[in-house]
């Protein structure tokens, strides 16, 4: 059990930095994040039975909007990441059941899009700080499982 | 974890851009690292973390001279690591879960520099390749 973690003023800074540059590219930035996801881990597939996951398949552009417009969504409540992310919370406990193992591989995937997308932007001090945030995102969507 | 003909031309092909700029580069996937995992510092007391050090520059050519190493030995990777699997094992005795943190550091540090050659296959093929390096550095543990 990871004690909550509390991300500081200068990392929702930076959070807002770099997903400031992601709004209005939600879909391509989530369908590119997935699909790396899927070739890296191709484990992480067995969520998504009978989906189109080829690259850039329809699926994949509209299951990647809606996780990175949750994290847009969350990131405007950098001081109660819990709070804001409460129905999706609840949502991954009881209906999706993700393993928890697979939501710092999806952060590493996120991490290289951006990396790839937004060079100059992901320097290191905001690795850092999307990196915290990405955990706390994690345990916020896992912490109801038990 | 076996590369396959695709995997290992993507490490080789990748590896040649990155080549020219071990210190840059490695310099910075390791400032990645010690900012995004402060833990890892642990083994670097002797060392001037700044961004830019000469010890990180200096460990960072060393660290991707190594990758490169390895590249050219895909078929036979236990041998050509021996001694570093030896130092590893006997001398440094890094903890196991540091190879995946710095996996990760040195695939956002080429996924920066290299936006159009770091493909989901390239991704792929350079995590099962630092991956199999790993697994031979940490093969004389125990």
């Amino acid at each position: 059990i990871s004690a909550k973690m509390v991300l500081s003023a200068v990392d929702t800074t930076h959070v807002h930095t770099v997903l400031d540059h992601v709004k209005g590219h939600e879909d391509t930035y989530g369908a590119e994040a997935l699909n790396r996801t899927f070739t890296s881990h191709p484990q992480t597939k067995t969520y998504f039975h009978g989906k189109d996951l080829a690259e850039n398949s329809a699926y994949l552009h509209s299951h990647g909007k809606k996780v990175m417009s949750a994290l847009v969504n969350a990131s405007a409540h950098c001081d109660n990441i819990y709070g804001a992310l409460d129905k999706l919370s609840d949502m991954h406990a009881h209906e999706l059941m993700v393993d928890p193992a697979n939501f710092p591989i999806l952060a590493h995937n996120i991490l290289v899009t951006l990396a790839i997308h937004l060079p100059q932007v992901l320097t290191p001090a905001c690795h850092v700080s999307l990196d915290k945030f990405l955990c706390e995102v994690g345990d916020a969507l896992t912490h109801k499982y038990r | 974890m076996t590369l396959t003909t695709a995997d290992k031309a993507l490490v080789v092909s990748i590896f040649g851009k990155v080549s020219s700029h071990k210190e840059a580069y490695g310099a910075e996937a390791l400032f990645r690292l010690f900012s995004s995992f402060g833990q890892s510092k642990t083994y670097f007391s002797h060392f001037d973390l700044s961004q830019g050090s000469a010890d990180l520059k200096r460990h960072g050519a060393k660290v991707l001279g190594a990758l490169g190493e390895a590249a050219s030995h895909l078929d036979n990777l236990d041998q050509a690591l021996s001694k570093l699997s030896d130092l590893h094992a006997y001398n440094l005795r890094v903890d196991p879960a540091n190879f995946q943190l710095l996996s990760h550091s040195i695939q956002v540090t080429l996924a920066a520099h290299f936006p159009a050659d770091f493909t989901p296959e390239a991704q792929s093929a350079w995590d099962k390749f630092i991956s199999a390096v790993s697994g031979v550095l940490t093969s004389k543990y125990r």
